[in-house]
């Protein structure tokens, strides 16, 4: 799918600092020289083409609740039977396969410390295998929004 | 380590076996008047995500049995509390070329880690910098660095050019291409019914 100069301007434009006012997508659109129900149907054709993954709120890990990054050294032959029962876990939001010995990567974010360490303890239940847990210590950086380079030749987006 | 061979149970996890229930989360005083119950569940709509249409804070007011001001107004006390990072599109990289995703681990002596950290935090390729726990002898790197690019050869690439530029050669480190995305969601702290219906 090829994106519309508005698509991308709304990509780069508004990862951050979305209005708190009664209609923010006509705001949005006066902004970028639009209407709303253009940026409305332009973000909806976002979603769908799953380059949107939700226009919401990211929350402070630290300060919203309790959440660590965790691996699991898990024998090739049953990664994906694996990665399949760290999914089922509402609480897990990212889960990687990364090539190295450590080969899954998650990160659980749970409402408190309490939960956040019954997930885990029921991971190393359900898979028999021992996590590697590395809670943040210190965030020296964290980038706020992440700009996409439109202007390169390569195919944007892989969506069939 | 403890590599305990899997037990590969023909018969699936029960649901029981994989909730859990969380216990109610004290969320922050302040002086907005929703309940505590309303602010957890306006977390769960901020987290799944705002409605495509015209306005969405009062559709969301209207599902919490309050008016548009108060979600407005919880929205941004939460903000200035810093408990909101960012409000704002949340993108999928992947989806836009975006294909190469590592992780860099180093080692680094403790009393090196705030320089170097800052050293790394300040290069625009850098897009996450965490400290994070040794586990001796399972795991020996304590700084972490997410770098995204187009594909592994540009990332790559990267790494070697920072690596020579910031005279990091000497510290071990490891590269930890993802190839493969098993789940990638917002964090959802608020565990609410509707989520756990639609997971």
């Amino acid at each position: 799918m090829t994106l519309s100069l508005l698509q991308q301007q709304l990509i780069n434009e508004w990862q951050k600092g979305f209005p708190l006012t009664s209609s923010p997508y006509a705001q949005l659109a006066k902004e970028l020289g639009s209407s709303e129900t253009e940026v409305l149907a332009a973000l909806k054709e976002l979603e769908q083409a799953d380059i949107l993954s939700r226009l919401g709120a990211v929350f402070d890990h630290k300060k919203a609740g309790a959440s660590t990054l965790a691996a699991l050294m898990v024998p090739e032959e049953d990664l994906e039977y694996v990665a399949a029962i760290v999914n089922k876990f509402e609480q897990v939001n990212h889960n990687y396969a990364r090539e190295h010995d450590y080969n899954l990567w998650f990160v659980v974010t749970a409402a408190d410390d309490f939960t956040l360490q019954r997930v885990l303890t029921r991971i190393e239940q359900l898979t028999g295998l021992e996590v590697l847990v590395l809670p943040m210590e210190k965030a020296f950086h964290i980038d706020l929004s992440f700009q996409i380079d439109f202007d390169s030749k390569q195919p944007l987006a892989r969506v069939s | 380590m403890m590599q305990t061979p899997l037990s590969k149970s023909p018969e699936p996890l029960s649901p029981a076996a994989l909730s859990i229930s969380p216990v109610p989360a004290e969320i922050a005083p302040d002086g907005t008047s929703l309940t505590p119950e309303q602010q957890r569940e306006l977390r769960a709509y901020l987290e799944q995500g705002l409605p495509l249409s015209p306005r969405p804070y009062q559709e969301i007011a209207a599902r919490l049995n309050t008016c548009e001001t108060e979600v407005i107004k919880q929205i941004r006390h939460w903000q200035q509390q810093n408990l909101i990072r960012r409000l704002g599109l949340v993108v999928k990289h992947r989806q836009l070329g975006y294909c190469a995703n590592a992780m860099v681990v180093w080692d680094i002596k403790d009393q090196d880690i705030n320089h170097i950290a800052g050293q790394l935090s300040a290069r625009p390729e850098v897009s996450l910098c965490y400290q994070r726990p040794r586990r001796l002898p399972h795991w020996r790197y304590n700084l972490f660095c997410m770098i995204h690019g187009k594909d592994r050869e540009a990332v790559l690439k990267q790494i070697n050019l920072l690596t020579r530029e910031l005279k990091l050669d000497h510290i071990n480190k490891d590269v930890l291409f993802s190839y493969k995305a098993f789940k990638q969601q917002g964090a959802r702290y608020s565990q609410r019914k509707q989520v756990d219906e639609r997971a």
